[in-house]
């Protein structure tokens, strides 16, 4: 059995995060790239199962550009067989998706695993679409996962409590954190990083997918203004400054 | 005593970041992850309490910090020294007794056994030594002979069918818990070799060294040799005479080189980030001239020296560093990595002197890693000989 783990590249959660002076896009500058949260425990789950003989490749993939393919060495350096890289700039999730199942159709994957969302757009759209895209069953919010033979046992996470769902291959999981827990998470190693010198990345051309939605503008909240206090026995000030500087009242 | 989160980032002026490979940054990356995840949430408990945090070898291991440069064949990365380099510098902004325990594995063990040692030597010993099945210490340094190793009264005498190993070492590294030394000895006709020396051999003994103020995470003791019959194939066989040990001296103070820059940025990234909260006078007091200044310094120190280690890192992967470069190197990071933690540690006023932060941590640490591996007086000599030609040694 193959497993496909598709992994949106990310800005570190630390980053401090900046738009062109025109709203328009993230401003790359100085950021560190990371593998998406959700998709770090899914490529861990992943590894575990091929060691458990349970799968017996991991793949990792990503849309984008050439400029993600550390991110996808970091997967291979943790221990995934090999990687593709769909070469796109994508701009909506229904192009991910399309473009995934497109690369599934011609290379079956009998299991794939995604994230809940990217932290970054936080599209939440990507697993739905690709798993409708190939016909195939889908679990989201996944944070637990067994296998036996072609069937799956799924536990999600709902409103306030747990679902234990049953699904045949080929399945698409949206997972989270859960599927293994933060500590099983691996850092690469330096034998993993020389390993993943000399493992396949393949880049691969898109088909022509328009973006269905498309991103205008973005904005940053606003930071928090300072404080002014005001003493308990001073209340007309404070109705003065609500009346005359705030225009609240 | 909860540890405060790490939110480390370290400082690139000039981007140099875009003078490493994709690789590079990933070896960094991946070392600066283990480090946040096992170093940073204990090692200030450790430090306080004066003990090697025995835990971590393992860790080491796993990332690779023993030995990363050693061909893979005997259990090392097979990398090269821009990549060693970056791994001691993400160790040491951690803390620079971790970082020298790896100094000592990978550059004082396991680089003189693999470069002089012989093929069954190297079969033997490295791999158990980058697994960390294995710690292993230098012995150098004896009580009268610290500057000056060429003086050395250790000595072996050959008895035919072994060894017979006689006198002390001081202030070495891992000695209370290593299972091998590779020790530095006068044979009779006053020439030194190496020899390694396996625990549990009669006549070997290694006392700890008590009452540190630097280095209080890293093990320091004495290897005492009483009569200590060492079997004739645990001589080194390629390489005699005192510019053996000092090969060895150039691999480590090059790993230095690096790792001070790590302890320098930590210093100022925590100096920094404390500058923007900390409010006195109603305004941040990175707002104030005096600690811009010192801001301003310390990141005029830490680009140039970034620029320097870079280079010399390229220099030592073409196989061109020289003694002298390596020396400037590590007496400048070393130096400035001590400026800059004085400097920062009083930025955090009266947090400065607590656990809470790094900070006096390193500066406390840096105060031996300016005297170990030639002292910050030494390596001037050494520079001043490079450019006279003129010994002032002696
Ligand atoms: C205006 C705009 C510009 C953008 N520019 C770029 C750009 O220059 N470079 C770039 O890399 N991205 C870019 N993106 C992001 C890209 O569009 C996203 O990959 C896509 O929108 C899906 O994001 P999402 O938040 O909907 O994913 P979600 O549906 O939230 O993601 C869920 C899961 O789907 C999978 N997934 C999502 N995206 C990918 C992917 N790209 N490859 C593989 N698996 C994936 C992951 O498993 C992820 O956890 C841009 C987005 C916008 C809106
Ligand atoms: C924590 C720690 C760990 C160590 N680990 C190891 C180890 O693992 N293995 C090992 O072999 N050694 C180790 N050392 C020893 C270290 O290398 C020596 O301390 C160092 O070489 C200095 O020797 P010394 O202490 O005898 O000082 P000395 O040589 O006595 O020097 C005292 C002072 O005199 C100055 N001086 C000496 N000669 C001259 C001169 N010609 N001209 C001008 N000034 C001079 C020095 O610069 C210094 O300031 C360690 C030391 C420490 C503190």
């Amino acid at each position: 059995m193959k497993i496909l783990v598709c992994i949106s590249h990310v800005p570190d959660t630390t980053s401090k995060i900046q738009f062109t002076a025109d709203g328009a896009a993230l401003d790359a500058q100085g950021i560190q790239f990371v593998i998406n949260p959700h998709d770090e425990f899914g490529l861990t789950k992943a590894l575990q199962m091929k060691e458990a003989g349970l799968a017996t490749q991991v793949t990792a993939l990503i849309v984008g550009d050439a400029s993600v393919e550390p991110t996808l060495r970091k997967a291979l350096a943790i221990g995934a067989d090999d990687a593709v890289r769909i070469d796109a700039r994508p701009e909506s999730g229904n192009q991910v998706a399309q473009w995934i199942a497109e690369y599934v159709q011609a290379n079956p994957y009998e299991l794939v695993l995604c994230g809940i969302e990217s932290i970054d757009y936080n599209g939440g759209t990507v697993p739905g679409l690709l798993a409708h895209r190939m016909g195939a069953a889908f679990a989201n919010a996944c944070i637990g996962l067994e296998l036996s033979g072609t069937n799956a046992t799924v536990l999600r996470e709902i409103d306030g409590g747990k679902e234990k769902l049953t699904a045949s291959l080929p399945l698409v999981v949206a997972g989270k954190k859960g599927l293994v827990e933060e500590s099983e998470l691996r850092i690469p190693n330096m034998r993993g990083i020389m390993a993943a010198r000399t493992k396949p990345l393949a880049v691969v051309a898109p088909s022509a997918v328009a973006a269905q939605v498309v991103s205008k503008r973005f904005e940053k909240p606003v930071g928090r203004t300072s404080v002014r206090l005001i003493d308990k026995d001073n209340l007309g000030e404070l109705v003065r400054l609500l009346h005359e500087e705030a225009k609240v009242i | 005593m909860a540890a405060r989160q790490d939110l480390y980032q370290h400082p690139d002026y000039y981007l140099m970041d875009e003078m490493l490979s994709d690789e590079h940054k990933l070896i960094r990356e991946a070392t600066r992850e283990w480090v946040k995840r096992d170093v940073s949430p204990i090692i200030e408990e450790y430090a306080q309490r004066a003990e090697f945090p025995k835990q971590l070898v393992k860790g080491l291991a796993e990332v690779g910090a023993f030995g990363p440069y050693i061909p893979t064949e005997y259990g090392g990365a097979g990398l090269d020294q821009i990549s060693y380099g970056l791994m001691m510098m993400e160790i040491e902004r951690g803390d620079s007794g971790v970082r020298s325990t790896c100094s000592v594995q990978s550059s004082l063990v396991m680089y003189p056994i693999y470069a002089y040692g012989s093929e069954e030597q190297r079969r033997k010993y490295l791999p158990k030594l980058a697994s960390g099945e294995m710690l292993g210490s230098f012995g150098l340094t004896e009580p009268n002979f610290g500057s000056n190793p060429g003086g050395m009264v250790t000595n072996i005498k050959d008895m035919g069918d072994h060894y017979l190993l006689n006198g002390a070492k001081m202030w070495i590294s891992n000695a209370p818990f290593c299972d091998i030394a590779v020790v530095w000895a006068k044979n009779e006709a006053g020439r030194i070799h190496g020899v390694i020396v396996e625990r549990g051999m009669e006549g070997f003994t290694t006392p700890e060294t008590h009452n540190k103020w630097s280095l209080r995470a890293s093990a320091t003791g004495e290897l005492v040799f009483d009569n200590v019959k060492v079997p004739k194939e645990n001589l080194l066989p390629n390489k005699s005479g005192l510019g053996a040990p000092l090969g060895c001296l150039d691999s480590a103070r090059y790993g230095i080189a690096w790792g001070a820059l790590g302890a320098a940025m930590d210093c100022y990234d925590t100096a920094l980030r404390y500058s923007k909260e900390r409010v006195q006078f109603d305004r941040p007091i990175g707002g104030f001239q005096l600690q811009q200044k010192k801001l301003a310094e310390m990141i005029t120190e830490i680009t140039k020296a970034q620029l320097l280690t870079l280079r010399l890192g390229q220099l030592k992967n073409e196989g061109r560093a020289t003694t002298g470069q390596i020396s400037m190197a590590k007496r400048n990071n070393v130096n400035m990595a001590l400026e800059i933690a004085r400097e920062a540690r009083q930025m955090l006023g009266g947090m400065g002197i607590t656990g809470d932060y790094p900070i006096m941590r390193h500066m406390m640490n840096l105060e031996s890693v300016v005297t170990y591996e030639g002292t910050h007086d030494i390596h001037l000599l050494i520079t001043g000989m490079d450019v006279t030609g003129l010994s002032a040694f002696k």
